[in-house]
């Protein structure tokens, strides 16, 4: 069993006013393995808050997070994590950002190579390892950090709206190769999105999370990811039931939305 | 091959300044014409516009040497190699004649004699005027009146015309034709004749300009300059003559002398006065002494009457023109090719005025560069930069600290009664400690310039091996920041060189006491730009680092230093440039080696040829470092900026 089990999952921080911020309350969920799990909600619903919790990098003020029914403790190789910008290291090469988790480990030094070389074609970058990753496009980065993440053999791999600064066309590329890898290895994926249609395209299960204080709101189960695997993804988003499903969660947020303004107000 | 280019230093300036002139002008014209191309596809403040380029910079270099050159008077000597030495003569002349035209409204406005009658009537005015206030009886005041009268109507006797002497008439007209005469063989072709064979050999004798440390030769030795040389002569005797006319007669004199009999016999009169309080009779006393005083201006007789020197005046100012007239190409080279001082100026001093004093020309000062750097002169000494064999041993003693050999277990061997020494492993041990056994010797780098650049990286190597480390713990930890900040904080502020009499003092004026001024400057800067570095590391490279399994001493040499990198490059940067300052301020305030030493030393000689040699190797060593530091940036970092 390595399912992910979030209960009833805390999180308040301090401004430096004294006041309380409420950014997650009484969050539960058990994400089972090989599920495709996308995370939505308007900007300040704690969806970065409860990825860096999932990650390690912060504790929750309440609650307990388990994955392989442990405990997270902070961050750990059993995570993978992709950021927004890729968070590559300039100063070193495609492969060397490729087997750095490798290197950490001082794994033997041939196999390193060839896994780097194994997953620099899984993520359509063969030929590029002695490359500087500085000379990289936004989207090479993100397959680098794509392929930096998965050569670690994670459990559990963390995207924290991994493909929010790629153009459209980049984007819908990466879209298919998210679902590829998810296909071939199998991997649990949780990915946080900002893009309505990213969540629906790359969600077998959604969240669509609401703010103040950060809850899950609603979930749904959607068959879109795997029409994915095997289908144009335009197609998909032209969909009556895709375009249904769409409408109605822009409505939901764009109500969400509404709601924080009037309370501002 | 030195000396000829020695000889020849005239020539070779020559050449090289007209190819800068026209490298200038090439440069400037190609300039142009590509800013004109640029100007339909640029706007204003484009900055590919401001990329520069190599013509620019050929123009910038020549004009800065052609600055050089020209107020440096290189430029003037290589193409007018005679015309200090004629303007030398001209000094000559100019200084002869100098007691005389100061006399006639030429420099001043007023003939002498106008002003100083018009000093004397003033003051005797004061007198009258002084007189009238003064609390003195009736009787004395006009006993001194009629003395003060007096004194007025010599000065008036003076301005008159019918007083003049025949005599005195007669000298004045001598020395007027004397004049003539003299500017008539000025203008005479032939004069001074032929020269003194002896005289013309010791003349050419003479080393060159710029030769020796008697800037200009000053015996003339071309035909215009010992006219001027032999004029000068006559005019001094003429001058002198005249300085000797005084306008005095018979009764100038008489009336003197009267009026000094008075003054006299008043403050005789004084000193025997027992009606008068002490102070009255000073206050008398001082007013006597103040008619006395001018009594002695117009004693000397230097006022002629309005007319009566108009002949002599005609005469200088004859002379004067044809001085002019005779300087010909002259007058123009000396205000063109001399710029901000002539020759002139100097009287007989015969010495370079202006920039072309403290600015030495461009080929002395390689000359001199091209001196001091044989290894054989050097500079008090020590070359500037040569090698020495240094015995392997030397270094490996300096290296091993002496104290192994007190590990070796067992005791030093003791002299025996024979007074041999036995050797055991402690001494052997100790031996090579000490550097103490033959080796070979390597060639090892000497000088001043080496002292200096072994100095700055020392300080350098120093701050940078503990400086690093702690500005990155000092980015990492809050403790380290607290903790240390306050620390660093008290002593970096401080001016460096406000720290060297204390460092310097606890240290030793040698190697020590610098590398440790320099390891405090370099030091702060290497925190401060680590701790940059760290602190600006992006959170999320961290976190990924720590998402792939990096562990704290993982994350700190894979992420936080590289990416320090360029921050730390840059500090590396800085302090070099802010060590060189430094070092050569610490070396001028004590030392016996360093290019700092070989200036402060030049400076108390006023040797400006070795102050500038040692300007020009600061900057281009300077230079070099930085240019050094450039490329090692652009080769570890290229990623700078990118990331």
């Amino acid at each position: 069993m390595s399912d992910l089990v979030a209960e009833s999952v805390d999180m308040t921080f301090r401004t430096p006013a004294g006041e309380a911020v409420h950014a997650l309350k009484n969050v539960n969920f058990t994400l089972k393995q090989g599920e495709l799990l996308s995370v939505l909600g308007p900007s300040g619903c704690g969806k970065t808050t409860l990825l860096n919790i999932i990650a390690g990098f912060i504790r929750p003020t309440g609650g307990r997070i388990e994955l392989n029914n442990a405990e997270i403790d902070g961050p750990g190789v059993e995570r993978g994590m992709v950021f927004q910008q890729g968070a590559l290291f300039e100063w070193l090469t495609v492969a060397e950002n490729v087997n750095f988790g490798l290197r950490m480990k001082k794994h033997n030094k041939a196999d390193t190579a060839r896994k780097v070389d194994e997953w620099l074609e899984i993520v359509g970058l063969q030929g590029f390892g002695p490359t500087p990753t500085y000379q990289l496009s936004g989207g090479m980065q993100q397959r680098v950090a794509l392929a930096r993440c998965l050569i670690n053999d994670p459990d559990l791999i963390l995207m924290d709206e991994p493909l929010g600064a790629l153009d459209a066309l980049t984007r819908e590329k990466m879209q298919s190769l998210v679902l590829k890898i998810w296909k071939e290895t199998g991997k649990t994926i949780m990915i946080i999105t900002h893009s309505v249609e990213e969540a629906l395209l790359l969600g077998e299960r959604l969240f669509v999370m609401a703010p103040r204080p950060g809850r899950l709101h609603k979930e749904y189960r959607l068959p879109f990811a795997e029409w994915g695997l095997n289908q144009d993804l335009r197609d998909i988003k032209n969909h009556p039931e895709f375009v249904k499903n769409r409408e109605e969660i822009l409505s939901m947020i764009w109500n969400m939305e509404e709601e924080i303004m009037g309370k501002t107000l | 091959m030195v000396s000829s280019i020695a000889e020849h230093r005239g020539f070779i300036v020559g050449v090289i300044f007209i190819v800068l002139s026209l490298g200038l002008i090439a440069s400037y014209v190609f300039g142009q014409r590509l800013i004109r191309t640029e100007k339909t596809d640029a706007v204003f403040g484009n900055p590919e516009r401001a990329l520069g380029g190599w013509h620019w910079v050929i123009a910038g270099v020549s004009s800065i040497l052609l600055v050089w050159f020209y107020f440096s008077w290189d430029a003037a000597r290589s193409y007018f190699p005679d015309a200090a030495n004629e303007l030398c003569q001209v000094a000559k002349v100019d200084t002869a004649i100098n007691p005389m035209r100061s006399v006639f409204p030429i420099d001043s406005r007023l003939l002498k004699g106008t002003s100083l009658l018009a000093r004397d009537s003033l003051q005797i005015e004061q007198l009258d005027r002084a007189l009238s206030k003064a609390a003195f009886g009736d009787a004395e005041k006009a006993e001194y009146g009629a003395t003060v009268a007096k004194l007025r109507s010599v000065l008036l006797l003076l301005a008159a015309p019918e007083h003049l002497s025949d005599e005195t008439r007669e000298k004045l007209d001598d020395i007027a034709l004397r004049m003539d005469a003299a500017t008539a063989r000025l203008a005479d072709a032939s004069f001074p004749g032929e020269p003194d064979p002896a005289a013309l050999a010791e003349a050419l004798a003479q080393p060159g300009w710029g030769v020796s440390s008697t800037e200009i030769p000053d015996k003339p030795y071309t035909p215009r300059g010992r006219k001027f040389e032999a004029i000068s002569g006559e005019v001094a005797v003429i001058a002198k003559d005249f300085i000797k006319i005084k306008n005095t007669g018979d009764s100038f004199d008489r009336t003197i002398v009267e009026i000094n009999t008075e003054i006299k016999a008043l403050r005789e009169g004084l000193k025997t006065n027992t009606t008068l309080t002490a102070d009255e009779i000073d206050a008398r006393d001082d007013y006597l002494k103040q008619v006395n005083k001018i009594l002695k201006r117009v004693d000397d007789g230097t006022v002629f009457p309005p007319q009566a020197l108009d002949g002599v005046e005609a005469s200088v100012i004859k002379f004067e023109a044809e001085v002019s007239n005779q300087k010909g190409t002259l007058k123009l080279i000396d205000a063109i090719a001399m710029p901000s001082g002539t020759i002139v100026a100097g009287a007989t001093a015969c010495s370079e005025q202006g920039s072309g004093r403290w600015l030495p020309k461009p080929s002395d000062t390689l000359g001199t560069l091209v001196k001091i750097s044989d290894p054989d002169v050097g500079y008090k000494g020590i070359p500037l930069l040569w090698y020495h064999p240094k015995p392997l041993a030397e270094m490996v003693g300096f290296l091993v600290p002496d104290w192994i050999a007190d590990l070796v277990p067992g005791q030093y061997p003791r002299h025996k009664p024979d007074g041999t020494i036995d050797e055991n492993l402690k001494t052997k041990v100790l031996n090579i400690a000490t550097g103490n056994f033959p080796s070979v010797s390597i060639p090892m780098p000497m000088g001043h310039i080496w002292d200096s650049i072994l100095r700055v990286l020392a300080g350098l190597f120093c701050g940078i091996l503990l400086g690093v480390p702690l500005g990155l713990f000092m980015g990492l930890s809050r403790f380290a920041k607290g903790f240390f900040d306050p620390l660093i904080e008290l002593y970096r502020p401080v001016p460096p060189l406000a720290w060297a009499p204390l460092i310097l003092t606890i240290f030793g004026i040698q190697d020590d006491g610098k590398i440790f001024l320099l390891f405090m400057v370099a030091f702060a800067i290497m925190v401060i730009s680590a701790r940059t570095g760290a602190t600006g590391t992006q959170l999320s490279k961290i976190h990924a680092a720590h998402s792939l399994g990096a562990s704290k001493r993982q994350i700190i040499r894979e992420v936080i230093l590289p990416n320090s990198l360029p921050e730390i490059l840059t500090g590396i940067r800085i302090s070099i440039g802010v060590c060189w300052g430094t070092l050569v301020a610490a070396e001028m305030l004590a030392g016996t080696t360093g290019i700092g030493f070989v200036e402060n030393v030049a400076r108390k000689q006023s040797d400006y040829e070795i102050i500038w040699v040692t300007i020009l190797l600061l900057g281009l060593l300077g230079l070099l470092f930085d240019l050094i530091m450039r490329w090692v940036i652009r080769r570890t970092i290229p990623w700078r900026g990118k990331g």
